[in-house]
């Protein structure tokens, strides 16, 4: 268990030093919504009226950018290797470079989502709602996730691929997103929505570590 | 059991005896469902003529499900025990399923725009079916992005256990959300809620489909383990 939090450790300690990953996310979050009030017009009733679902699109193409490098650095140079030949289980291991990789990936991601839906006008009743679903979601996107980036190890054009593999697995967390935000918005409760994404982080949370790991298994064989 | 039919051999054997059977059984179905799908069945009361284009889409859309659970099943045993056939039956599925799938798909669009009044409504039947759609092209997708091949049928089998999730969702998913698309009228308790002169045909295409994918497996299985031996044959000449 101390040792996954040490690779936890170096994993965010290596996303701090570069920077550029978790804020190439960021900067991409933004100028994807910022893309909408000029491509939609700036009425600001339609806008307030997509602002949910074009922050949870805009956040789930984010998450999906930087995964691509959740595992490539340390399989090119080798480390993966080390990694899978330590005493700690490679379940764990996943466990913790996707906990890092949520740190410095998806919370900022929820940070900015707030700024955003006041450009977008949103109601400030989906506030806290969107920051509560975002906060669930995005975790539940890194762990899917890490078994797109764990397959497509040594794979040709890996990139595309991975949005392939991945994207159609987030359209749950999307959907319940952007129902919990609407809902909240409209008036409604969006505690059912919340408890389902729960659901959905709870199931990633005990199947995703094993898939990736079995994956990353076979791309060292 | 499972190793008797590992032998390529003796699989060859076996499906040359049986692809026949699977051919001239599934000629059969398909004339007789066909025949009755379209003149021995009445048309619908409220549907009309319409209603015939369910005799394709229903057994396309159960064809899919079934495709991809045996594709996710024959994953299993391929990296449980690395067993060489059932790596080639899950990939030979594959494009058969994304057949039945985008068959489904689309007779279903044909049948909604003069039911539902529109080619495409987002509910959960129709979304979770289109993930389905994608998840067989990810896996076909996958099993091709490697330059050795036994990468990456480990790769895709994982994929496909891991988007097995989509299976149960798909089935339940008329049931769970309150859809546009009907619920289940053929298998639910209390008996089929659809008369007899419509089960006979929808049941004899139902198992016209599958033995049409057998069918076509077997042929599959056989061309790729040919594939094989030439691929052999070249290369030790290249050697040689």
């Amino acid at each position: 268990m101390r040792r996954a939090f040490e690779i936890m450790r170096r994993d965010l300690r290596l996303a701090l030093r570069q920077g550029v990953d978790s804020l190439m996310a960021v900067v991409f979050f933004v100028l994807a919504v910022v893309l909408f009030p000029l491509g939609v017009g700036p009425e600001a009733n339609i806008l307030a009226r997509i602002a949910a679902g074009v922050i949870w699109v805009a956040a789930l193409l984010a998450s999906m950018l930087s995964l691509e490098r959740l595992f490539q650095t340390d399989y090119d140079d080798g480390s993966l290797e080390l990694l899978a030949l330590s005493p700690v289980a490679l379940e764990l291991v996943v466990l913790a470079k996707v906990v890092a990789h949520w740190l410095t990936t998806g919370v900022p991601l929820i940070v900015a989502a707030p700024v955003l839906a006041v450009l977008l006008d949103m109601d400030a009743q989906g506030f806290v709602v969107l920051i509560v679903a975002l906060g669930l979601g995005t975790p539940t996107m890194s762990l899917i996730g890490s078994v797109g980036a764990a397959l497509i190890l040594g794979a040709r054009r890996g990139g595309v691929l991975l949005s392939l593999l991945v994207l159609p697995l987030f359209i749950p967390v999307l959907i319940f997103g952007v129902a919990a935000v609407d809902a909240a918005i409209g008036g409604f409760a969006a505690r059912p929505h919340l408890m389902i994404l729960s659901g959905l982080l709870i199931g990633a949370v005990a199947l995703c570590p094993w898939a990736s790991a079995a994956s990353l298994r076979q791309s060292l064989e | 059991m499972l190793h008797r039919f590992a032998n390529p051999t003796r699989f060859l054997r076996l499906s040359a005896a049986l692809l026949p059977w699977t051919a001239g059984l599934t000629l059969i179905l398909l004339i007789a469902g066909l025949f009755l799908a379209l003149f021995g069945s009445p048309a619908d009361y409220q549907q009309g003529e319409t209603v015939r284009i369910m005799y394709v889409h229903v057994p396309a859309a159960w064809m899919a499900l079934f495709c991809y659970s045996c594709m996710a099943g024959a994953s299993a045993v391929g990296l449980i025990w690395k067993h060489p056939l059932a790596d080639m039956a899950a990939k030979a599925t594959a494009p058969i399923g994304t057949c039945f799938t985008f068959l489904a798909l689309v007779t279903g669009s044909l049948w909604g725009k003069p039911m539902w009044g529109a080619w495409w409504v987002w509910d959960a039947r129709l979304t979770s079916v289109l993930i389905l759609f994608f998840l067989y092209l990810g896996y076909m997708a996958l099993h091709n992005a490697f330059d050795d091949p036994t990468r990456g049928a480990r790769s895709a089998a994982i994929l496909a256990l891991v988007g097995f999730v989509n299976v149960p969702i798909i089935k339940f998913s008329v049931d769970w959300w309150n859809t546009l698309h009907q619920p289940s009228s053929v298998v639910k308790a209390g008996g089929p809620a659809i008369h007899p002169s419509m089960l006979t045909p929808l049941l004899l295409m139902g198992l016209a489909f599958t033995t049409y994918y057998l069918w076509v497996l077997l042929l599959r299985l056989r061309a790729e383990i040919v594939a094989g031996k030439v691929r052999a044959v070249r290369l030790r000449r290249a050697h040689g």
